[in-house]
């Protein structure tokens, strides 16, 4: 079974710590995916409006690159990335004259219809290596970091492309293969704010500030998440939060890739502690991991 | 289908007898042209005159691109005037210039990474990945491709991809995110050439020989010669035989190295 990976804009530039991690684990668990030659932006966000077809032509063409490979299914790290293509994926599926509207316009591209297997990493994780192996391969397990999993939306709403049908197994599970304790929080799938910041940077900073002191009650350690917008408002608005003393720590933000790189057992250069902020920083050395960067490449 | 024998030109092309010639529209009025033409000389010999639009003629300097429909056929088609032959009922115009925003920036000043080409030119981000722009390329560029390889922070990649773009703007000009295409990507390969592309060592090498006035006196004692010693010593010169192996051949003398 032929598998392409989409990696995305932002983990090219920004997220880069999301895609090497992610990238160095799954060499180290053997498992090739191989990234797509030629890829253009998914669109970033999928668009509501039942007469815009041109915002799906993004990710479309995406999925007909992969198509065009021979690949049966198209793995992504990014919950925007996936959450875009999946939904376009679906629409290319299921709205026949839709699908017909968009390939007529795409004249210079192979028709599509749906062919293509969208799926993220972490269920990729289970399905295809299972967590029990992946137990088995773990080297550093992260024995006493209590886990907060944030999902935020794009992960799960809407239903039809959810990881799961309800938030809160799957990346719990992946805590706990990494020998580290899960905890559960209320506010795991509340919104970040995402866009707003732009527009109502105040109001993103309240619901970050719920975000915190959620995971921070129910007792976690740290916090991870897939999605790069997600990562950009939870540091940046707990920034903001502590210097107004409306959070009383920072908490430490990680990918889920970081910390799977960490108990594989790979390099500072796999887990880029060198693009993560100062208190996750920190974090990371009072667990006794190597923050040294001197190997990394920015 | 035989080409005319011959086309006398002067002040206006004079066609041998039984030369065929085709219909083409120019802005939408009927012309006959004799076929075989390029664009730009049926248009010439229509009666145009090229103030604008009109440089190289040889499909390198970007100035006559033309863009064309054929008859019956709903695409668009996009070519030089200059390369590309006239067709039976083409309507065609050109687009000797298209208006597309240009980002002033001093080139010492800013950074070879994608945050400074994104901070220039934010509405890279308002691309749908239509792909008009590569239709639109009469090189035949990736246009699509080189813009998402500098959103993916790859300017490398980007300056490779764009380096036949011969800055026509018919990108831009069926660019439904208003994009500038070929200043961005002109851009991106200053950056390119100036930051990341390796420097040529045995340039720089010699560049500083140049500056150190190694070669001042050997100057100085040339511009002294008569004309006939200059001759003289042209002719007497020690030259590189042809076909000689790289590396195998070395003047006798190497004061001049």
């Amino acid at each position: 079974m032929k598998v392409s990976y989409y990696p995305g804009c932002t983990l090219k530039t920004k997220a880069k710590h999301l895609e090497d991690s992610a990238l160095a684990s799954l060499a180290a668990l053997g498992v090739e995916i191989r990234e797509l030659p030629r890829w253009n932006c998914c669109g970033a966000v999928h668009s509501l409006a039942d007469d815009d077809l041109i915002h799906h032509v993004a990710p479309v063409r995406d999925l007909i690159r992969a198509k065009d490979e021979g690949s049966e299914r198209l793995v992504t790290l990014c919950s925007m990335c996936y959450n875009t293509l999946a939904r376009a994926n679906l629409l290319m599926r299921n709205d026949e004259v839709k699908r017909k509207t968009i390939n007529d316009f795409m004249t210079e591209e192979s028709d599509y219809q749906g062919e293509v297997e969208v799926e993220h990493l972490i269920p990729f994780l289970r399905d295809v290596i299972g967590w029990d192996n992946l137990r088995a391969k773990i080297k550093v397990p992260l024995t006493g970091m209590k886990i907060a999993s944030y999902y935020g939306c794009t992960l799960v709403r809407p239903q039809n492309v959810a990881i799961e049908p309800v938030a809160g197994k799957i990346m719990n599970e992946f805590v706990e293969a990494l020998g580290a304790e899960p905890i559960d929080f209320s506010a795991n799938t509340l919104c970040c704010g995402s866009y707003q910041v732009l527009a109502h940077p105040d109001s993103v900073a309240d619901v970050v500030g719920r975000i915190i002191e959620s995971a921070s009650r129910a007792g976690a350690d740290a916090l991870i998440l897939s999605c790069p917008l997600c990562e950009y408002n939870l540091l940046k608005k707990q920034e903001e939060l502590l210097e107004k003393q409306k959070i009383g720590r920072r908490m430490p933000v990680f990918y889920f890739s970081q910390l799977l790189a960490m108990a594989l057992g790979l390099g500072p250069e796999s887990y880029r502690p060198d693009m993560s902020d100062a208190a996750s920083v920190e974090f990371l050395k009072s667990k006794n991991f190597s923050v040294e960067s001197a190997a990394v490449q920015a | 289908m035989s080409a005319p024998k011959q086309v006398a030109t002067g002040d206006r092309a004079i066609l041998p007898e039984g030369a065929k010639t085709i219909p083409i529209y120019v802005m939408g009025k009927r012309y006959e042209v004799p076929e075989t033409l390029t664009i730009m000389k049926a248009m010439e010999f229509a009666g145009f005159k090229f103030l604008r639009g009109a440089g190289c003629r040889g499909g390198i300097c970007g100035a006559c691109p033309t863009v064309y429909r054929k008859e019956g056929d709903y695409k668009l088609y996009f070519g030089l005037a200059c390369q590309t032959v006239v067709e039976p009922n083409m309507y065609l115009a050109q687009i000797p210039f298209y208006p597309a925003n240009r980002a002033v920036y001093d080139i010492e000043q800013i950074e070879p990474l994608a945050d400074a080409v994104h901070a220039l030119y934010p509405e890279i981000f308002r691309c749908v990945a239509c792909n008009n722009c590569s239709k639109a390329c009469p090189m035949k560029v990736e246009v699509l491709d080189y813009i998402s390889a500098i959103k993916q922070g790859d300017l490398a990649r980007a300056a490779k991809l764009s380096f036949d773009c011969i800055q026509c703007g018919m990108c831009a000009s069926r660019c439904m995110g208003e994009l500038p295409q070929y200043h961005i990507a002109q851009l991106v390969r200053r950056l390119y050439g100036k930051y990341i592309q390796p420097g040529a060592e045995h340039l720089q090498k010699r560049v500083a020989q140049i500056e150190s006035g190694k070669y001042d006196g050997m100057l100085a004692e040339l511009q002294k010669m008569s004309h006939a010693e200059l001759e003289k010593i042209y002719k007497e010169r020690e030259r590189e035989p042809d076909m000689v192996p790289l590396g195998t051949w070395m003047p006798k003398d190497v004061s001049h190295l």
